[in-house]
């Protein structure tokens, strides 16, 4: 989230687009009820299903899965039509007058530089006019046909309504009222939140749609105020922690990069992250990037980091691909070429595609590990369950060790929800049986480790030998040191840059911001966007005061919010040019005369005059993006594109195939359904009164949602001869799974290019493990393809056919 | 009735630990104390109080844990009850369906409570010990990533890169625990490393 949940107390207008907060979010979805009851907001639901949050939307629009895209585009494209733009907010603070590359183009849904060989884009063109004095070539006139508007404008034109509906299934009438509802907060004053969750990410091009909404609220001047933003509601209780921690394959904490091989040293890592400002007196924060990334090698390797060996360089694995994420190690694992596998907290038989893939690759491990609170079926993956897991356990030969952790409520430490707050926790029980701490089962396997190459020796021991354990017990490191670890501190004086006599920390104390990390090796800190969590002062993220003096929902006092306890992203654009809040009602910031100050931490230099740096400081040209250079694998603007599975053929390109470059594994082509065959439109989504795998473990939940079910339309019903609760077979391309039916009007046919498309609803929930019934995960059927950018799986749009089944065994 | 300023004061010194009975410490003024010591007297004589976060969705509601027996003075501690916590300012009190029943996934049937191995061709699980558990990850890991880190790749580059045993991390854990798989998995080598936010 930009914002948090508490701000969007604070809006004129929510779309929940990509997400369905009031069943999957229900405590944070509070927020929008008080924004209806307090300030009369409107709320917009659009989505194939009508959820629960629809149910008391003050609009809801069907849309045909996997085609937000067009949607979204189609809605700038009526903005710029009946000129609902906030102009002042687009000229000055986004890259409208910025002139690109004139050999950039598109052309039949591709964008300049495709090459079907290798399903990769030469992203050459994709980049500003740089002039000769080095900074990039505007015209604020938006009269040149390079300009980043008039591309835009020209990008969007095929997206008319009559597209979207054909496209979409989204009824004329009704997607032109929503086109109104949301062009009206283009007003300096009315403000937008887009709130979405994996009704977006799930898709080859779920980073895309994204993007769309992104876009829309730049035009719309919603970025950084109050009640605005882009709000993505994250899943689970912590995702946000472990991927600001950087547990990805290609990060390193705070979202700095893992270097490529052919980053051959320290020095030609960094000569590529100089993040030099495209305008002049720009602040580029990332130009610090070397303060980051060095203090971080000190928290790793400590002593041992010096400038001599680029700070450990060496010690860092160096990637031969862009990275070797989930899907790419099933994909190995399946083909033999991955022997030991652990699986902390995460139940992948049930969370990836392919069920009987994940089957087979886990099959093939010399050792498979799993630590958990609870049983997994991941870690009884060859255990013989009849139809819900049917495997000849005798032909398995992986060992697997089931290692008992504690759960949330027998260990400490820090858990970040979607707003950015790091909020601390406290153990109330007793571990059951011999159930450890995660932290005390990894002291003690990297302790035996390091042992065995300090006894041994054996390859590459540095790494391993060097790693920086100062703890007190070290088979046990406790939260306390852990957060002051990722917190930092100085190890040498810390000087000021302005006057070098003076020292600023002493060396031993906790940093108190991210601004006094140097790179110079005299301060160390696991992640630079957590510095200021826990200080000389203590832990701020045990900070309990629910006092919030500005009444914007920004609670200063309550825990620390990454980053520099900053509880709205980019709030400098809530003012104008002057510095003056587009609407006094409701200030974050303002320029004083002499500095920024309000109610929230100023995501500027608190004495940057206004007019002189622009708002968006990560980026070097201080604007938002409506042109995405060169940052994103499926090119600068979202463009339509079909899932790999779909019932009907890009109108854009009726020979291109879902995304042109996302990834696909050998064997997973043969694996995709093809609309004869396949003629209905799957799409995945949880439950109000469960949590993924986990609550099927719990009596109370189980009782409330005991069985596995689909939901169909009284349409698809009829015209498949289904009844209410008759048991029904679901088949994809990759498999079957048996349930309930649950026939509903929640989900109508869409009228797409013509024809009927029928959409088959499908919760997460079930497996064969736990208090409730057994039964199926959407996996089973969901294709092996993910996001082109992120790889996160296409589970929100597949295709698969649906029968009554007869005279199969109940659960 | 002083709600908001008798919360408050029990928030903002609760923070450092455990909350027990102690009204003084709450930062109650006298009469507030007697006020509130006699409308819950029971629940906070009898059990400790535990700040904590709800362990499901991304809203991160506030929770307060009541376990008989208290962990800070050495004592084993049993869960008996999980409330909203009312002071916290995204929930204010309330728990959806998920969070409201969060003492029996603490407390559920099928939570682990042993380290089990399961041999190869075995069709059940058998215990196992701590340390041979331990011991057996730290040989296998050893023995393949010795067998198949890739130290220098054809150009003579050093890239210490391990392809052959990956990594996935949790969602729910700690960031402190995150960290110290960090720190672990990334001194291994280990390049097949990702949590649940790629799903
Ligand atoms: S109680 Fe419900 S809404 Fe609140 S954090 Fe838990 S799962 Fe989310």
């Amino acid at each position: 989230m930009t914002n948090s949940w508490t701000d969007i107390k604070n809006t004129d207008l929510v779309v929940i687009m990509g997400g369905n907060a009031a069943e999957a979010h229900p405590c944070g979805f509070k927020w929008v009820t008080e924004a209806k009851a307090k300030r009369g907001a409107k709320l917009i639901v659009v989505d194939p299903r009508f959820t629960r949050s629809a149910s008391v939307a003050d609009y809801y629009a069907p849309i045909r899965p996997g085609t937000d895209i067009a949607w979204l585009m189609g809605v700038i494209r009526w903005c710029i039509e009946n000129d609902k733009v906030q102009w002042d907010y687009v000229k000055n603070y986004t890259n409208a007058t910025y002139l690109v590359n004139e050999d950039f183009g598109w052309e039949d849904g591709l964008f300049t530089g495709y090459d079907p060989e290798t399903r990769n884009y030469d992203q050459s063109s994709w980049e500003y006019q740089i002039g000769e004095d080095g900074f990039v070539r505007t015209d604020p006139t938006l009269q040149d046909p390079h300009c980043v508007w008039n591309l835009l404008k020209a990008h969007v034109d095929v997206y008319t309504p009559e597209f979207v509906e054909n496209v979409c299934g989204t009824p004329k009438d009704r997607y032109l009222k929503i086109c109104e509802m949301i062009g009206e907060t283009s007003a300096p004053d009315k403000v937008m939140t887009s709130m979405y969750a994996l009704g977006w990410t799930q898709h080859s091009k779920g980073s895309q749609n994204i993007r769309g909404m992104a876009m829309l609220q730049l035009l719309l001047g919603n970025i950084g105020l109050a009640g605005g933003g882009m709000n993505a509601l994250r899943g689970h209780s912590n995702i946000q922690g472990l991927t600001d921690v950087g547990l990805m394959s290609n990060l390193i904490p705070g979202y700095l990069a893992i270097p490529r091989e052919s980053e051959t040293d320290y020095a030609t890592y960094m000569s590529t992250r100089g993040n030099k400002p495209l305008f002049p007196n720009q602040m580029s924060y990332l130009q610090n990037y070397g303060k980051f990334m060095v203090s971080f090698m000190k928290a790793m390797w400590g002593d041992k980091a010096t400038a001599e060996n680029g700070w450990g360089y060496d010690w860092l694995p160096k990637l031969d691909i862009a990275q070797y994420d989930a899907l790419r190690m099933f994909d190995m694992m399946a083909n033999g070429q991955v022997n030991l596998y652990f699986c902390q907290g995460f139940n992948p038989l049930l969370a990836f595609p392919n069920r009987a893939k994940m089957t087979e690759a886990f099959g093939k491990l010399k050792l498979l590990v799993v630590m958990d609170p609870l049983e997994t079926e991941t870690a009884a993956f060859w255990e013989n369950h009849g139809i819900y897991n049917d495997v000849d356990p005798a032909q398995i030969q992986t060992e697997v060790l089931e290692l008992p952790t504690t759960c949330f409520a027998e260990d400490d430490g820090a858990t970040v929800n979607s707003g950015r707050w790091l909020q601390w926790h406290w153990k109330g029980a007793t571990p059951p049986g011999e159930a450890k701490t995660d932290t005390w089962i990894m002291a003690n396997v990297f302790q035996r480790l390091r042992k065995l190459y300090a006894e041994e020796g054996g390859k590459a021991p540095e790494p391993i030998l060097n790693l920086a354990w100062d703890y007190a017990d070290p088979e046990e490191p406790t939260a306390e040191e852990l957060a002051r670890e990722l917190n930092g501190r100085a190890i040498g004086p810390v000087h000021d840059p302005a006057d070098p006599a003076k020292v600023l920390v002493e060396p031993g104390k906790q940093l108190s911001g991210f601004g006094q990390l140097r790179d110079d090796g005299s301060t160390m800190a696991g992640c630079w966007i957590y510095t200021g969590c826990w200080t000389e002062d203590g832990n701020m993220m045990a900070r309990r005061d629910n006092s919030d003096p500005g009444d914007m929902g920004t609670f200063q006092n309550w825990s620390f919010s990454w980053p520099a306890n900053r509880r709205v992203l980019y709030n400098r654009a809530s003012c104008d040019l002057s510095g003056k809040p587009w609407d006094p009602t409701r200030k974050l910031i303002e320029w004083d005369g002499q500095k920024w100050a309000g109610f929230d931490v100023p995501d500027i230099a608190v004495t940057a005059k206004p007019g002189e740096v622009g708002p968006f400081i990560m980026t070097p040209e201080g604007t938002g993006r409506f042109f995405s250079r060169r940052l994103m694998r499926d090119g600068p603007f979202p463009s339509h594109m079909e899932p790999f599975e779909s019932p009907v053929e890009n109108p854009l390109n009726p020979a291109m195939r879902g995304n042109p470059v996302a990834r696909m594994f050998e064997g997973d082509l043969a694996q995709l359904g093809d609309r004869s065959e396949f003629p209905f439109v799957a799409t995945s989504y949880r439950l109000t009164e469960h949590f993924h795998y986990w609550t099927k473990h719990n009596r109370v939940n189980a009782v409330l949602q005991p069985e596995f079910f689909v939901e169909i339309s009284e349409e698809l019903a009829a015209e498949r001869g289904i009844a209410k609760g008759d048991r029904v077979r679901v088949w994809s391309k990759r498999g079957q799974v048996w349930a309930k039916a649950l026939v509903t009007r929640r989900i109508r046919p869409l009228i797409c290019d013509g024809k009927p498309v029928h959409v088959v609803g499908i919760p997460i929930h079930w497996g064969f493990k736990g208090a409730a019934r057994k039964g199926f995960g959407s996996n089973t059927l969901g294709p092996f393809v993910g996001d082109a950018n992120i790889e996160t799986p296409e589970f929100k749009a597949y295709l698969v056919n649906i029968e009554r089944a007869e005279g199969e065994v109940m659960a | 009735m002083t709600i908001d300023l008798s919360r408050r004061g029990f928030l903002a010194l609760a923070g450092t630990g455990v909350a027990t009975t102690t009204l003084g410490a709450m930062g109650f003024g006298a009469a507030e104390a007697a006020e509130a010591a006699h409308v819950r007297p029971f629940k906070l004589v009898a059990t400790t109080e535990t700040r904590n976060i709800c362990t499901y969705c991304s809203v991160a509601c506030g929770i307060i844990m009541y376990s008989k027996g208290d962990l800070a003075a050495g004592e084993t501690a049993e869960l008996l009850h999980i409330e909203g916590d009312a002071d916290h300012p995204t929930n204010r009190g309330t728990l959806c369906p998920k969070g409201a029943a969060l003492k029996d996934y603490v407390r559920a049937e099928t939570r682990l409570t042993r380290p089990r191995y399961r041999a190869p061709g075995a069709d059940r699980f058998q215990d196992i010990g701590w340390d041979e558990a331990l011991d057996k990850i730290a040989r296998a890991l050893k023995d393949d990533r010795d067998a198949n880190l890739i130290e220098k790749n054809d150009k003579g580059t050093t890239v210490n890169r391990w392809t052959t045993t990956g990594y996935l991390a949790a969602s729910a854990t700690t960031n402190e625990t995150a960290w110290l798989t960090y720190k672990t998995v990334r001194a291994m080598g280990i390049v097949g490393f990702d949590n649940q936010a790629r799903v």
